[in-house]
């Protein structure tokens, strides 16, 4: 005796936490079965295993269905097929948009094409994550980014109200987003060690400050190229950036700079030798990969270039955080009495985010 | 010009993409009614359309206003080919046609299709103006009200129950028609659905027109269904209650008009007897049967309706004769008699009620049914449709003879229903004998003060147990004792009945849901053979069928079946029968006893204890289940009962029925030595077989209940989180050469797994109870087996639910002290409502109390409760204000009950009747059968939604799915599916966000009776 047909359709749709965690997850059905075998659900129920195939036959059958509603969460909730209270539906859309640590680190800052699409076999074996959870995930961000690319307007907000997603996801995605759009380099091995908080701390920063968006003045014309205010870093702060490059080029700058600030922390460092010797290399660093930014290649590997240029040195004399940071308030607070420098302004939008984010990615 | 209907199209959204090239739609809609069409302008390159149309006027006689529904086709327009339709919108206009219903329809409608399903979503809003028409021939029957449910609506009370009407439609199906060869399915199931819905709309008019005539203004207990008898036709038949209802909360109540003297004078002798006993069936009654014939020429009823021209005062009399003492034999006989000739001028003397107002039913004889197989054949001419009107009147006579023989003149909880395989059908139908007080009967005018009278012989909670057939020639064998709860009149062993459980019934513990299941292989055959052997089997299926019902309440521990439907389903090579109904105890009736097993070869050792081990098994299981379903021993509950409080009154009345029936209590205890009476003998594997199957049942999981009934009896606590959900599961059987045991055995754990997945699914409900639990079998091939269920799940309150057996018995306790006669002095005036108000107080006081004590703002608060239990439904946006700005969709209830637990139902908008069918030709693209299914119900329940939020409506009661007809062909990768589903739209309002003085609900819980007359709307 088989059961061809065996369904069940609540004019309240149910919805089973623990089996959308399975499904979205990427388990089969019957992998997803094994697993609530496992957690003892039939011991707690008193239920068959034929049962608990059939409920999560019907639960996975439900998802599916939902999952094309999911795809453009407004539609969720104006739909007349699945009657769902507000507080499920908007678990079904956190859960289904939520990703994987280990997913997006793969993936973040990289082409959301298909090119990227086929590497996600690899990106399952490596991660253990089962390659339909990946391209869940995948799919996700692309789908997100190809919404709000183009939009003008606070890219969190954007998110926000086209995919209903909360606060905390919906900055999550706009650092995805943002990555992906400049494709920052986060997969070198020297910068495994950093988290995807990590890079989203970064992003937000530099939504906030490098961006069309950040400096809050509206598009005049609104037939110019500047629609995507959050998106795209705004390419005239980066032509500008060039003009700090005399900080380090300008020998006397250079010496000055140092001396005020050793002035300034001397006694107050734990590290203030080595500090004091590798002044100039770190602000050679600094002031170079600001200045390279012009070009897109170099916009990429922003990360490695600041790891490799600032934190690695950093780390290799075993500064404390606290030194870091002293020094890093310190170095871009001297510049303002450099009486020869005249890119205050300049300055300070590069550095203090700049500062921010060192200080995040200063970490073992 | 009676009528003008007008039609606006405001907007759409979600539409498909109907240009691959622009991924967008030129969208437009035909709106179309009767012969005329209008057309809105297209709106080019957009997927949420804003036609925002004129007002397309139709004018049209109203006769058509009720036959025809309203068409409204969206769709794509192409410049250069045929215009793509996008899907379809029919809107039944009828809850428009009465004045309480809806003034207006409005709202967000799927858009439909037959292959797609649905596709996007139309605003439109519906009004219709009808001009007063004086024509007294007119065809159409305008202002009759029809609801689905089968008791009185709540917001209503019953001022005369007139009785049943009936009517079928026939028509050729289109599917056979010669056109479907050359027209694509899409077309076919259009004109199909159509078809339906006009054929609907007709029967519905002709029923309306049949109560207009018998001077009633609405149908109660209206059931529709469709007969797809395939190559010979369609067939669309209806059965319902007449009656005469008056909207509660108009103060316009008929106030009970005195009786002529001369009529009194009649009834004074009868009323100033003594003893205010209810007629009795006892012994000593000097006529037998025959005098109370249902013959017509009887002389008596003649004599007593002479003096009036008029449908009939002769209940009057009998009313009067109704409360005459046992002495008083002659004059009961004259009581039925009288009574009957009301229902003597009703052909059929049937009611599709279920549950029925307080002192409607007096006694209640047991289950009539009667089948008959019949072949199909083409249906000549549709316009008259005799040969089905034959069958069923034939059908009906029978039923009519058989509650006669049990000595009742009506049949309650009557239904019908029809099994057809290829050309084969087998006609059902069944009901409850009763014998009804026809106070509700006749016309207003007759009703008098006297009637009141017949109260006092209804001892409470008993009464209907009470045989109605004489004892000494008794049309069954059966045992009867005294009633346990009034100890003078005799009551059976145990009873089966259609109906609901009166609510004044006493009941002990809880109730279960019980169901015998049973397959019988026939062999294949043609025309006649077939039908002959499908008529040869069917009364030793009717036979297992009641003994394994009697054998698996016995084992329950419980004395009476109610709600009982039995339903046998023919297929090409097999007969399946399910019966399905709710068991309880009741504690008028005897303890029923166990069940002794007994061995035919006695001198086998191991068979012997083989044997015993079995019978210990058994008496284990029954005492399990008493302890599970809270059955004590009801020798406490006797005293409890019987146990005289120190009331003059209760003495004098307790103490006579002992005086008068001294010589009858060693009778009574002589049956009592007797009700161990029940053996089941064990003589071959069949036998064998059935003892097993009985103890393969599995009790629900803790915390689970489940009944067919409208609520559960022990159960009064419910909460307002409800979840109506339907299951479908098809088996197909593994083997070609099948016995009927493995057979048996298939059908049986298809049914037990379907319940413990139910069980499984509900779990986070749990304390929870399934109630109407509603089982449908079909065999729509050669092996498989199709079983749908129909539901809803009901949370109740744990904590109370402690006290429910208490309050039974206080309740019980009540009821003996109220005397009879205080009984007397409560207003006639009954009101349905009494009824709602009192099975949940301790939830609504619960609900109350919260509201009053939080100073929280009611959206708030409504919130808050809805994030408490994110399960049900919840209460958040549920009151009757439209949904609120956000723009989410409004939330509909379903239920399949007559009411919504913690609510008030304040209007009911007209009833919803829907026909569907959806074919797919990429089966397996859509998630196979499972996959197809499964979205079409979800569908279906959408298209309720909408249509009921559209006519302003926040839920569906008596919500039930009548037809679920699927058929597959994996192989052309090809499924259909017809669906039909019905209930009435209504508006309810949370029973917490009502004003009611709460000081009123102890009175109406005690005292249902008195009640009726206070509660306000």
């Amino acid at each position: 005796m088989t059961s061809e047909l065996d369904i069940f359709v609540g004019n309240t749709t149910l919805i089973d936490e623990d089996v959308y965690r399975l499904w979205l997850d990427g388990y089969s059905v019957s992998d997803a079965v094994a697993l609530r075998v496992r957690s003892g659900i039939l011991e707690q129920t008193g239920a068959t295993a034929a049962v608990l195939q059939s409920d999560t036959m019907d639960h996975y059958r439900t998802f599916h269905m939902l999952e094309r509603l999911l795809h453009a969460p407004p539609k969720l909730l104006h739909q007349l097929i699945f009657q769902i209270p507000p507080s499920r539906q908007a678990l079904l859309i956190e859960r289904y948009y939520a990703f994987d640590e280990a997913f997006v680190r793969e993936v973040l800052g990289k082409k959301l094409s298909k090119g990227t699409k086929k590497d996600l076999d690899d990106i399952s074996t490596k991660t253990g994550i089962t390659l339909k959870s990946c391209r869940r995930q995948f799919d996700n961000f692309k789908r997100v980014f190809k919404v709000v690319e183009e939009m003008r307007g606070s890219l969190v907000d954007n998110i926000q109200q086209h995919f209903l997603l909360s606060d905390r996801l919906s900055r999550d995605y706009a650092a995805i987003v943002f990555f992906a759009n400049n494709r920052f380099e986060t997969g070198k091995k020297k910068l495994q060690y950093l988290s995807f908080g990590d890079f989203a701390f970064c992003a937000e920063l530099m939504i906030q400050n490098w961006t069309l968006g950040a400096v809050g003045e509206a598009p005049t014309d609104p037939d110019s190229q500047v629609d995507d205010m959050d998106v795209d870093l705004d390419k005239e702060f980066l032509q500008d950036l060039k003009e700090l490059k005399v900080l380090v080029a300008d020998k006397d700058l250079l010496d000055l700079h140092k001396s005020l600030v050793c002035t300034t922390l001397r006694g107050k460092l734990t590290v203030f030798s080595e500090m004091e010797a590798n002044f100039k290399n770190l602000s050679r660093g600094l002031v170079n990969v600001a200045a390279k930014l012009t070009h897109n290649k170099d916009v990429r590997d922003l990360f490695v270039d600041l790891v490799e240029k600032f934190v690695e040195p950093c780390r290799s004399d075993h500064w404390p955080l606290a030194d870091v940071r002293l020094f890093l308030n310190q170095y871009s607070a001297s510049v303002h009495s450099l009486d020869g420098f005249r890119h205050q302004a300049l300055w300070d939008r590069y550095m203090g985010t700049l500062r921010g984010c060192l200080l995040r990615l200063y970490h073992d | 010009m009676p009528g003008k209907l007008k039609v606006k199209i405001v907007a759409g959204r979600h539409l498909p993409v109907m240009d691959r090239a622009s991924d967008l739609t030129d969208a437009f809609v035909e709106v179309k009614f009767g012969n005329t069409t209008f057309k809105t302008d297209v709106y080019l390159k957009s997927l949420n359309p804003q036609w925002n149309s004129e007002w397309f006027k139709f004018e049209v006689d109203d006769e058509d206003l009720q036959d025809e529904p309203l068409q409204i086709t969206v769709l794509d327009h192409d410049t250069y080919s045929a215009n793509d339709a996008i899907g379809k919108v029919y809107i039944d206009i009828d809850p428009l046609l009465y004045s309480e219903a809806a003034t207006v329809i409005s709202g967000w409608f799927p858009i439909y299709d037959t292959i797609h399903g649905i596709r996007g979503e139309i605003n439109v809003i519906v009004k219709v103006d009808l001009f007063n028409d004086l024509n007294r021939f007119r065809q159409s029957s305008c202002g009759v009200k029809f609801f689905c449910t089968t008791s009185i609506p709540k917001c209503y009370r019953a001022v005369i129950i007139h009785g049943f009407v009936e009517e079928l439609v026939v028509n050729e199906d289109p599917e056979y028609q010669w056109i479907d060869r050359i027209r694509t399915p899409r077309a076919s199931n259009e004109a199909r659905q159509r078809l339906i819905s006009l054929m609907s709309g007709e029967l519905q008019r002709k029923i309306g027109l049949k109560v207009l005539e018998m001077r009633g203004n609405a149908v109660v207990g209206y059931l529709q269904c469709f007969d797809l008898e395939g190559e010979s036709g369609l067939v669309v038949r209806a059965i319902g209650t007449a009656c005469t209802l008056d909207k509660l909360s108009s103060p316009a109540a008929f106030l009970p008009a005195c009786n002529s003297p001369s009529k009194e004078m009649k009834e004074i002798p009868f009323n100033e007897d003594p003893n205010p006993n209810t007629h009795s069936s006892g012994p000593s009654t000097p006529l037998k049967n025959q005098t109370y014939s249902f013959s017509p020429s009887k002389s008596y009823s003649r004599q007593s309706s002479s003096s009036d021209t008029d449908l009939s005062l002769t209940p009057k009399t009998g009313m009067g004769s109704g409360s005459a003492g046992k002495e008083g034999g002659p004059f009961k006989a004259l009581l039925r008699q009288q009574t009957q000739s009301a229902l003597e001028q009703r052909e059929f003397p049937f009611f599709t009620l279920t549950a029925f107002p307080p002192g409607f039913l007096v006694h209640v004889g047991g289950v009539v049914s009667a089948r008959s197989v019949k072949l199909l054949d083409r249906i000549h001419n549709p316009d008259e449709p005799e040969t089905r009107d034959a069958w069923w009147a034939e059908i009906r006579q029978e039923i009519k003879s058989h509650a006669k023989a049990l000595g009742c003149h009506a049949v309650v909880g009557y239904s019908e229903s029809t099994s057809i395989c290829e050309e084969v059908c087998i006609l059902s139908a069944s009901g409850t004998a009763a014998v009804l007080n026809p106070r509700f009967l006749q016309d207003g005018t007759l009703e008098g003060c006297l009637e009141q009278r017949l109260e006092e012989n209804l001892p409470v909670g008993c009464g209907f147990c009470h045989i109605p057939y004489d004892e000494l020639n008794m049309p069954f064998p059966a045992h009867l004792t005294y009633c346990y709860n009034c100890r003078k009149q005799k009551v059976p062993d145990v009873l089966f009945t259609t109906i609901d459980l009166p609510t004044d019934a006493t009941v002990v513990g809880k109730g279960c849901l019980i169901q015998a299941r049973l397959c019988r292989l026939k062999k294949k055959a043609q025309a006649e053979a077939n039908a002959t052997a499908i008529s040869n089997l069917l009364p030793f299926m009717e036979y297992e069928v009641h003994t394994q019902l009697m054998n698996k309440l016995k084992l329950k521990g419980m004395n009476a079946l109610f709600g009982l439907r039995i339903q046998i389903t023919v297929g090409e090579n097999m007969l399946m029968g399910l019966a399905s109904a709710t068991g309880v105890y009741l504690a008028a009736l005897p303890t029923p006893g166990g069940i002794q097993i007994a061995g035919k070869t006695p001198n086998d050792g191991s068979y012997e204890q083989h044997i015993s081990h079995m019978q210990k098994k058994i008496n284990d299981t029954i005492a399990k289940n008493k302890e599970l379903y809270e059955i004590n021993p009801p020798e406490t509950s006797e005293e409890l009962i019987g146990s005289p409080i120190p009331e003059p009154r209760q003495h004098s009345r307790l103490l006579r029925s002992q005086s008068e029936s001294s010589d009858e209590v060693t009778e009574l205890d002589l049956s009592h030595g007797k009700k161990d009476a029940f053996v089941l003998e064990i003589d071959d594997t069949d036998a064998l077989e059935d003892v097993h199957s009985l103890l393969t049942d599995v009790p629900p999981p803790p915390g689970f209940y489940s009944c067919n009934t409208e609520i559960m009896p022990g159960i009064n606590n419910w909460t307002s989180e409800i979840q109506m959900f339907t299951s479908v599961r098809v088996t197909r059987l593994s083997s070609l050469n099948l016995t009927n045991q493995a057979l048996n055995k298939n059908f049986n754990d298809l049914c037990e797994n379907l319940l413990k997945s139910l069980y499984f699914k509900l779990r986070s409900m749990i304390p929870c109870c399934l109630c109407h639990v509603n089982f449908t079998v079909s065999l729509p091939e050669d092996e498989l087996i199709q079983v749908t269920v129909t539901a809803v799940a009901i949370t109740f309150d744990k904590n109370q639910a402690l006290q429910t057996t208490k309050t039974h018995v206080e309740k019980s306790l009540q009821r003996a002290s109220t005397d009879n006669e205080e009984l007397l002095q409560f207003p006639l005036e009954l009101c349905s409502d009494s009824i709602p108000s009192h099975p949940f107080p301790p939830a609504k006081e619960h609900l109350e109390s919260a509201s009053s004590n939080s100073g929280i703002p009611a959206a708030q608060r409504a919130v808050t409760v809805e994030k408490a239990s994110p399960m049900g439904e919840g209460n958040f946006r549920n009151r009757s204000a439209p949904p609120c700005a956000n723009s989410t969709v409004g939330v509909v209830k379903m239920t399949p009950l007559s009411f919504i637990p913690g609510a008030k139902i304040t209007k009911y908008l007209g009833i919803i009747n829907m026909f569907f069918i959806r074919e797919t030709t990429s089966l397996r693209e859509e998630g196979g059968v499972s996959g197809f299914l499964h979205a079409f119900i979800a569908e279906v329940f959408a298209m309720v939604r909408a249509h009921v939020a559209a006519l302003g409506g926040n839920a569906v009661v008596s919500y039930i799915m009548k037809q679920c007809v699927f058929m597959e062909n994996p192989n052309k990768n090809q499924a259909q599916c017809l669906i039909n589903v019905s209930g009435d739209a209504v508006v309810f309002v949370r029973e917490s966000d009502l004003e009611v003085v709460s000081t009123q609900h102890p009175t109406a819980n005690c005292q249902p009776l008195c009640a009726g007359g206070e509660v306000t709307t």
